[in-house]
């Protein structure tokens, strides 16, 4: 829509950020979730494995043979690359360092959660292929905490784009930076999200992703049959995941640093590319020292926290549905002010 | 325009007494063919009238010197489209599925009668043709229910089908009467002026709702539904639950927008409370149960739960004057009907073919139909897709939009309903969350890991017709998803007609977004997505295959070092739906399992029992069932007197009957 408007240097300018913006989640993934090892081992005053260690063993998996279970179909060799394309999509959508991005039309907060939940449907459809208990139990427990996690997840949504009044993520980020202050209901919000988010990515007090033990896993019961490269796939899936959360939770509040770009108002197009290139190139910064802060408090909660058990799973969410709704309500009554 | 398609349902009833002459092998073929064909002419003709001026005529049927009124004005032309589209997928299939049917002279005669009906109640323009059409739509619909009467399930789905349609007919026929007001007003014209006072209005709503309700599945109205909707043939079925629910869908807005005068910001609040209820015990009753045309039926349910409360939304709005918004949830509530009966049909297709190629409907004996029904499973996997509200999909498309309708809501002035809109938001996503969880189950169960009985591992794929007819609606599934812009646009003279606002035109904006609002408030681009999807994923696998490694081998799966576990050690339909099983019914259904467990050295199996209390027969049919038949135990003695006692009462009635007459002057 825009892209007719601006003149083509701007708009390749934009589709590079745009690419760059892409191919970041995908290539900090996996350093993500080796930083957030590592600091869980240091916590554990264990020496760790190196926070490269995931990327080794990406390019370990891929260049393995695949085993495929017996009996397994087309879906489940397909389902890795759609499970990955979904949640790349989705977190390509997702603000990192800068906002108005090219293509963040084209789908809003809701259509993220629901990428997400593509995704999650064809990991869970997937592992009951393999016709054994083990992709069922993961299946079932990962439907049942699906179940309150996205409402919870819709709540916040509510709360945010009544409060922003809009569902755009770049307008709510944009609201963020430049009018948004404080309020109960976002506090609520953050706290629900939080919430989602363990869930989601399947950590500590929900689940246990170190472990193969069938009593407390959920994800890795659902990859159990995956090998090679198709569990590069899910892995790497995992870990962006992951990314887009924690970028979600910084755009959202803790949006300092954000290159706020509204490409239709023209004011970068008077612009030399020179200083908008610096200032992307700041935030840039600012955005991997976010990410860094996150991953160590999350290994920090995670080493004080001890795993649920699964039925104390859905208190542990209803209380996040509960504060959706209640952030929620709040703005109702007060008219959406 | 009219007389076109009145044609065209005079010549489907004419094709249904030609299921009842005719009596040679291909009679299937015959019928189900020439319904494909009206039907598609009418799905044309429709299509182009919901931009043309509304059509009438007068035909000399039905009460003297009343006549039968006909029209069609664009809210009518919208449900002709989707009724005859949804006919038309049905009959496409028909052609192939109704060769195996045992009995066909118990479907075919009946069939095209249904489909006319619908029509007929669409396009009726008066009270009299609008009820006859109701109920001749009953009717034919019971009588294909029946077509497999020798089982005792079925009889008991038809007997409990009849009572609830005629409950239900009975109550549209007294909201009609409210409406015609003491003038006795007839066609829809005259009902349209007579204004209702506040209290006959709230009457009158709550006789819609139970009426059009009963039809549609609304709780607690729907324990008919889902034992009639599967005890029919499968396209029956798919017919009956995509494109009946959404006649009385169509019923319960032509009388509640169009019939009933400007609306009060109350007449919201009955509607949106029973349709987010009915949305998520419909989902809730769906994952509870494994016969996989009945899991169907109750998404059926949830799915009208949705549209009831987008329409109830759309009410509120209407009455505070917001146009644009009620525009807006109208337009969810419409383009959800046309989604629905799009992968409702080719769910129950796939339902269709699976029990032709197993004999089996319980998915605890299906499993692994994927390597055996390629196609159909594919299809299937789509219209799952869709129904979860998963993007690119048209599912998700009209979810979007109503959840868009419900944030703006805090425009609305009452109190009230600001407290109850985000309940029910909670509810509609709970609704949506659970939907999704019970696709992956029907979908996983069925299609996917290993087959479950013999039944199953001998599957073959069904009849090119069934599976095209299939395939076609999961293509239509896949195209309103990506470009749900000109489905929008098509849609507004309908909200112009009701509302009197229209959601801005969707097809000029520049890659085809949907921008409900503003661009800047939210935006969705289905084919966008669609593509960005597509071309990460296979851009992945082809780099993945160029660059890292193609090569794979079978080998079994771990089985925890037991060799050899049969197909039983896998999840089932029951034990995957556990825990929120445990999470949900525990409460609403007083769920509990039992597990026997002989003592050590006894080689008996041990045992687990589910209990589940549906708590709407156990609270609300049960006791009124009992209540009726005491009574009908009590009036029974009447029937044994001597002569003088009638006499007597006779006498005695004659009496009363004066006394009142006396007093009355």
């Amino acid at each position: 829509m825009e892209l007719t408007r601006a003149p083509w240097p701007e708009t390749l300018l934009q589709l590079l950020v745009q690419l760059g913006q892409v191919m970041l989640v995908v290539a900090i993934a996996p350093a993500v979730t080796g930083l957030i090892r590592r600091v869980k081992a240091r916590l554990q005053r264990r020496y760790g494995p190196p926070i490269l260690q995931p990327y080794r063993d990406l390019r370990r998996l891929l260049g393995k043979e695949v085993v495929i279970a017996d009996n397994t179909s087309w879906f489940f060799r397909a389902a890795p690359y759609a499970v990955f394309a979904a949640t790349w999509v989705a977190a390509a959508l997702v603000p990192t360092f800068k906002t108005g991005l090219m293509f963040s039309w084209s789908g809003d907060l809701i259509a993220i959660v629901a990428l997400l939940g593509l995704a999650r449907f064809l990991q869970a459809a997937a592992a009951m292929d393999t016709g054994t208990s083990f992709g069922g139990i993961g299946a079932s427990r990962e439907v049942m905490i699906a179940s309150l996690a996205e409402p919870a997840m819709i709540m916040v949504v509510f709360t945010l784009s009544l409060v922003a009044g809009a569902t755009q993520l770049s307008t709510i980020a944009h609201y963020m930076v430049t009018t948004g202050g404080l309020r109960v209901s976002l506090a609520m919000a953050l706290f629900a999200l939080v919430i989602v988010a363990l869930a989601e990515n399947t950590r500590i007090p929900l689940d246990n992703p170190a472990t193969h033990l069938e009593l407390t896993m959920v994800h890795e019961a659902m990859v159990l049959e995956y090998s090679g490269r198709h569990l590069a796939m899910m892995e790497l899936a995992a870990s962006l995941r992951m990314v887009l959360y924690i970028s979600l939770i910084a755009c959202i509040f803790l949006p300092f640093g954000l290159v706020a770009q509204e490409a239709s108002q023209g004011a970068s197009q008077s612009a030399s590319l020179g200083p908008t290139l610096g200032a992307d190139f700041l935030s840039l910064l600012v955005y991997g020292a976010k990410v860094c802060v996150a991953c160590v408090l999350l290994a920090t909660f995670e080493m004080t926290t001890a795993k649920m058990r699964v039925f104390r799973v859905p208190n542990l969410l209803g209380i996040a549905l509960m504060l959706g709704l209640l952030g929620t309500l709040l703005l109702f009554v007060s008219g959406g002010m | 325009m009219i007389i076109a398609a009145l044609i065209c349902v005079l010549a489907l009833l004419a094709v249904g007494g030609l299921g009842l002459g005719l009596r040679i092998r291909q009679a299937t073929e015959i019928v189900y063919g020439t319904c494909a064909a009206l039907t598609l002419c009418l799905c044309a003709l429709s299509l182009a009238a919901i931009l043309a001026p509304p059509a009438a005529i007068v035909l000399p049927l039905g009460i003297p010197w009343l006549g039968a009124h006909f029209r069609i004005d664009a809210l009518a032309a919208a449900f002709l489209t989707l009724v005859n589209l949804g006919g038309l997928g049905a009959s496409i299939y028909g052609i192939g599925y109704g060769r195996h049917e045992d009995e066909p002279a118990r479907v075919l005669p009946f069939y095209p009668v249904f489909l006319a009906a619908m029509n007929l109640v669409v396009v009726a323009d008066d009270a009299y043709s609008f009820l006859f059409a109701w109920e001749l739509m009953s009717l034919a619909s019971w009588a294909l229910v029946m077509s497999r009467h020798r089982s005792p399930e079925t009889a008991r789905a038809g007997y409990l089908y009849l009572i609830m349609a005629s409950g239900g007919t009975f109550a549209l026929l007294l909201a009609f009467g409210l409406l015609g007001g003491s003038a006795g007003g007839d066609t829809f014209a005259m009902i349209a002026a007579h204004r209702l006072s506040p209290g006959l209005a709230a009457a009158a709503l709550v006789l819609v709702l139970v009426g059009a309700g009963s039809k549609a599945g609304l709780v607690p109205l729907h324990v008919w539904l889902p034992l009639a909707h599967p005890a029919a043939p499968s396209h029956v079925s798919a017919l009956m639950s995509g494109v009946m629910t959404k006649v009385a869908v169509y019923a319960f807005i032509r009388i509640v927008f169009d019939l009933m005068g400007p609306p009060h910001w109350w007449w919201g609040v009955p509607v949106l409370m029973t349709g987010g209820i009915t949305a998520v015990l419909g989902i809730l009753y769906a994952l509870m149960e494994t016969d996989l045309k009945r899991v169907l039926a109750y998404s059926t349910i949830e799915n009208i739960g949705i549209i009831f409360v987008v329409l109830g939304l759309a009410l509120a709005f209407k009455a505070d004057g917001l146009a644009g918004a009620a525009a807006l949830a109208l337009t969810a509530g419409l383009f959800h009907a046309v989604n629905h009966m799009l992968f409702k049909s080719v769910l129950f297709f796939g339902a269709g073919t699976v029990i032709t190629a197993t004999g089996e409907q319980d998915m605890e004996k299906l499993g692994g139909l994927i390597h055996r029904m390629p196609r159909s499973s594919a299809a299937f996997l789509v219209a799952s897709l869709a129904i979860s509200a998963l993007p690119p999909f048209n599912g998700f498309a009209s979810e979007w939009l109503a959840f868009q309708s419900i944030l703006v809501s805090p425009h609305l002035d009452s109190m009230g309903l600001k407290l109850l809109v985000p309940a029910i938001g909670v509810l509609l996503a709970l609704a949506a969350a659970l939907a999704a969880a019970c696709f992956i189950r029907a979908f996983g169960i069925t299609y996917l890991g290993r087959p479950r009985s013999a039944a199953a591992m001998l599957a073959t794929e069904a009849d090119a017709w069934s599976v095209g007819a299939m395939i076609g609606g999961a293509v239509l599934c896949l195209l309103a998803g990506i470009f749900p812009g000109f489905v929008i646009d098509w849609l507004q003279p309908v909200c112009a007609l009701l509302t009197g606002g229209r959601m801005p035109p969707q097809a000029s904006i520049a890659w085809l977004s949907i921008e409900p609002i503003s661009a800047s408030r939210s935006s969705y681009n289905g084919l966008v997505i669609c593509l960005f999807l597509l071309a990460s994923g296979s851009l992945t696998a082809a780099v993945i295959h160029r660059f890292a490694s193609r090569a794979a081998r079978r080998g079994p799966a771990w089985g925890c070092g037991y060799p050899a576990v049969g197909p039983v050690a896998q999840y089932s339909a029951t034990s995957l739906a556990q825990p929120i099983r445990r999470v949900f019914g525990s409460t609403i259904f007083a769920t509990c399992e039992r597990v026997e467990m002989p003592p050590p050295g006894d080689i008996r199996p041990a045992r687990i029992t589910r209990f589940i209390r549906d708590p709407v027969w156990a609270f609300g049919y049960a006791p009124l069932g009992r209540a009726v038949w005491a009574t009908a135990s009590w009036f029974n003695r009447l029937q044994f007197l001597t002569i003088r006692i009638y006499l007597s009462f006779v006498f005695v009635t004659l009496v009363l009957l004066l006394g009142v007459l006396a007093l009355w002057s």
